[in-house]
């Protein structure tokens, strides 16, 4: 946080975590190129990823996946009004920076690109942008927030156009979060260290029942359903990554994705926007990977 | 007790709602374009305006809503909101359209993009000094004679307005909703 002139800040922990809620009832779209932001951003997106591959390409070509080029996300950044967002490696604070100095929206701290530091995430607080991280669990959410990530997306596992991994990440918080609240005081300590979570947050949460900052659900998500879905199970808004370019017309799909977000409880609403949607991406069954993206991060 | 409204089609619902709930007025998330019916008064909060402008056509509010403004509803307009009340959008989408209840024009992300996102504090006519929260914030950078200024702020550009009303139609450029201060939806729910 740095005073600019007078009375004025920037970078506060409420402007970084404000950005997150005014995305919430959105969805967020990976794009690979500036034609697919302007698919995503006529389609109702709130807020682009811009990356060089989306992760069912990362998981098909191999090899190291690294920050996007920035002429990329400058091009980006160029075409469409709405948030952009970029990824870093995990723990790469350098490549952070590279991303803060482009004036991206939000840095996706991400399990989907190959890990920089396999002990350290970056310290989120060093930055003036605000910063997204995965979690599969509470522990995991809690000690990102500790780093001083803004909001978290529940994991999944991306690439996959498989919702169960991200049922399995959104129920493991929950059900944690249920499990703080119906906690005594003197038991918080106990199960901070249980949940490897800094004590203060954990004590926040059993008093509040949701997490600091907003949760988003990501990894897996590919129909108007699966949205409907992960809102239902509690997350405030979805990432979307292969699930609209991969599929057979993802004008169409990112379309039916909106509306089905915002309208999430209605399902006549999610039958009409599913309606004659032409294939989602093809999808891979997560006991046939060869490689989990969620296990990295800790 | 006032019956009001929230555009609960994507963005910062929640805190309008329980900002409302606390100064005790009858809160209603309006999804539907029927339940824009028997409101004294709307709020549409922030978010993305390209992703609500979308979302208020598909779900029909748009025409009703247009209509309502017409008879004289009262709505305020917070951050996105504002943006789609206003006359003219500078730096928006090429094709992006807005209620045009507001004699304002307002540029997009005017204060600048995230990294520049602030706060500081808003003098408003009436009522004091509050904490203002400007995020992605659109700037009002022209507006017309029939305005009435609530608030301007000098963010080192000279001073712009950033709390504006005309007769029933509010807007402003920062957040209220994200704060615990509550003064600035106590005036618009006064009006009502």
């Amino acid at each position: 946080m740095s005073s600019l002139h007078n009375s004025s800040t920037v970078g506060s922990a409420l402007v970084k975590r404000g950005l997150a809620d005014m995305l919430r009832g959105g969805v967020i779209m990976d794009v690979v190129n500036p034609e697919q932001a302007k698919i995503a951003e006529d389609s109702g997106a709130v807020a682009v990823m811009a990356l060089e591959r989306v992760p069912s390409d990362i998981r098909r070509d191999g090899g190291v996946a690294r920050m996007s080029d920035p002429q990329m996300i400058k091009e980006i950044q160029a075409t469409v009004t709405i948030p952009v967002m970029a990824k870093a490696r995990i723990g790469h604070f350098a490549e952070a920076q590279i991303l803060q100095a482009l004036d991206v929206d939000y840095i996706d701290e991400s399990e989907v690109l190959t890990p920089a530091d396999e002990e350290n995430h970056i310290d989120k607080w060093d930055f003036t942008v605000p910063f997204v991280c995965g979690a599969t669990n509470l522990g995991e959410a809690l000690r990102r927030i500790g780093e001083g990530a803004c909001l978290i997306r529940s994991k999944g596992e991306a690439g996959t156009g498989n919702v169960v991994e991200a049922v399995r990440h959104l129920r493991t918080i929950n059900a944690q979060m249920r499990r703080l609240q119906s906690a005594d005081a003197s038991e918080l300590f106990a199960l901070a260290k249980d949940l490897g979570a800094p004590l203060l947050l954990v004590q926040e949460v059993a008093a509040t029942g949701k997490l600091p900052v907003p949760l988003f659900c990501a990894g897996g998500i590919s129909t108007p359903a699966d949205a409907s879905l992960v809102l239902q199970l509690g997350a405030e808004a979805v990432f979307v990554g292969s699930g609209i370019f991969k599929s057979e017309d993802p004008i169409r799909m990112a379309k039916a994705i909106v509306e089905a977000t915002t309208h999430f409880r209605d399902a006549s609403v999610v039958a009409r926007v599913s309606t004659g949607l032409g294939a989602a991406m093809r999808g891979a069954e997560t006991a046939s990977l060869e490689m989990r993206l969620a296990e990295r991060g800790w | 007790m006032p019956r009001v409204g929230v555009l609960a089609l994507q963005g910062d619902v929640r805190e309008h709602v329980a900002m409302l709930v606390n100064i005790g007025a009858e809160v209603v998330t309006v999804r539907q374009a029927e339940q824009l019916d028997d409101l004294d008064g709307l709020i549409l909060p922030g978010g993305e305006s390209t992703s609500i402008a979308y979302l208020l056509t598909t779900s029909g509010i748009r025409p009703v809503l247009e209509k309502k403004l017409a008879d004289g509803l009262s709505v305020f307009g917070t951050c996105a909101g504002l943006i789609l009340l206003s006359r003219e959008i500078l730096d928006g989408r090429a094709d992006q359209w807005s209620f045009a209840s507001l004699d304002v024009s307002v540029r997009r992300n005017g204060y600048g993009r995230q990294i520049a996102s602030f706060e500081q504090p808003v003098d408003v006519v009436g009522v004091g000094e509050v904490p203002g929260v400007f995020i992605r914030a659109p700037r009002i950078e022209t507006w017309g004679s029939e305005l009435e200024v609530l608030a301007t702020l000098d963010h080192g550009d000279g001073g712009h307005p950033v709390l504006v009303r005309q007769g029933n139609v509010w807007g402003c450029s920062f957040h209220p909703e994200l704060t615990t201060d509550s003064r600035v939806h106590q005036l618009f729910t006064d009006s009502l």
